[in-house]
């Protein structure tokens, strides 16, 4: 278990490291430069006039088809990486299950192709 | 070892109180980028736990994707910040109510580890040691060929939330004008340009 753990200990000084840059940059910003903080410096900009609303604005809701078709996708391929790993053990039947699981995700692709999900406008 | 005990707790405070940051903060938008921070610490808590894959699988399809699909929902809501917060009174005793039980049932749980779970209930499978045999590879021995009823269920759902997905939200938009290629690339002269014969100080 140490030794798994072990491996990852090159990321834990990553993370430590990372940390420590992003306090020691932001801290030093805050302590070097002289801080006059006023609610116009973080206000909208619009040029000439006060802004007329929020810099918010609403998305399509094709951004939420988009990721949710990436969600599936990624879920599929998440799948893959255990089959991929253990193909070698789990022999023939293991093999045709996954193409099975493929399939079935294949003919929601062509679906998705023939509705036009993919295109753009 | 030492190291282990406090990079757990380091973990596990980060992600409680980014979770207690994503009820609390104030913009949404704010809540997610909290969120992710907790998905982040839980995957270290897995890692701790000697579940790398689960942990990869949480950043790659949580942080990857379900978090972005939930930036995209919060911004397409048109959500009044002001007026959000307002609700917050109305719906603190159903919220409540569900956050006790959920408390009540996980005491329960933990309190009771001396309670005798049937045989049939605990894994028929056993998970080899992780120094013989990886997290990914012990998954992938029996997914695909002993709970290959689940594999092939997990597959038709994923493909039931993609045909609803294209459903719910795909509309044709009129008045669209398309780039057709081969339409393009079919032109003819003759079709496109003609030649006028015109007379000399005659004008058009």
């Amino acid at each position: 278990m140490d030794d798994f753990l072990l491996e990852y200990l090159p990321i834990l000084i990553f993370l430590l490291i990372s940390l420590g840059m992003g306090v020691a940059i932001l801290a030093g910003s805050f302590l070097v430069a002289r801080q006059k903080p006023d609610s116009e410096k973080l206000s909208a900009y619009e040029c000439g006039f006060a802004p007329f609303d929020d810099t918010r604005k609403q998305f399509d809701v094709r951004f939420y088809l988009v990721a949710l078709l990436f969600i599936i996708f990624d879920l599929e391929v998440a799948f893959l990486f255990p089959w991929a790993v253990s193909l070698g053990s789990i022999g023939i039947f293991g093999f045709w299950s996954m193409i099975v699981f493929l399939a079935i995700l294949t003919i929601g692709f062509i679906y998705e192709w023939r509705k036009g999900a993919l295109e753009w406008e | 070892m030492i190291v282990q005990t406090i990079v757990f707790y380091i973990f596990a405070g980060v992600t409680i109180g980014a979770a207690v940051m994503v009820v609390a903060a104030r913009n949404p938008v704010h809540s997610v980028l909290f969120l992710i921070l907790a998905f982040f610490n839980s995957a270290g808590l897995f890692v701790l736990m000697g579940a790398e894959f689960v942990a990869m699988i949480l950043i790659i399809v949580y942080v990857g994707a379900v978090a972005v699909l939930f930036l995209f929902v919060v911004m397409m809501l048109d959500i009044n910040f002001v007026e959000l917060r307002q609700g917050f009174l109305q719906y603190l005793p159903i919220g409540g109510v569900i956050g006790l039980i959920l408390m009540i049932e996980l005491i329960m749980l933990l309190g009771a580890e001396t309670v005798a779970i049937p045989k049939t209930l605990l894994a028929t499978v056993p998970i080899p040691p992780i120094e013989d045999r990886t997290n990914t590879a012990a998954i992938g021995d029996v997914l695909y060929t002993k709970y290959i009823y689940a594999f092939q269920a997990a597959g038709m759902v994923l493909f039931t939330a993609m045909v609803g997905a294209i459903v719910l939200t795909l509309r044709e938009r009129s008045g669209v004008r398309k780039q057709r290629i081969s339409n393009q690339v079919s032109r003819r002269r003759a079709e496109s340009v003609e030649l006028k014969k015109v007379e000399p100080r005659d004008g058009l």
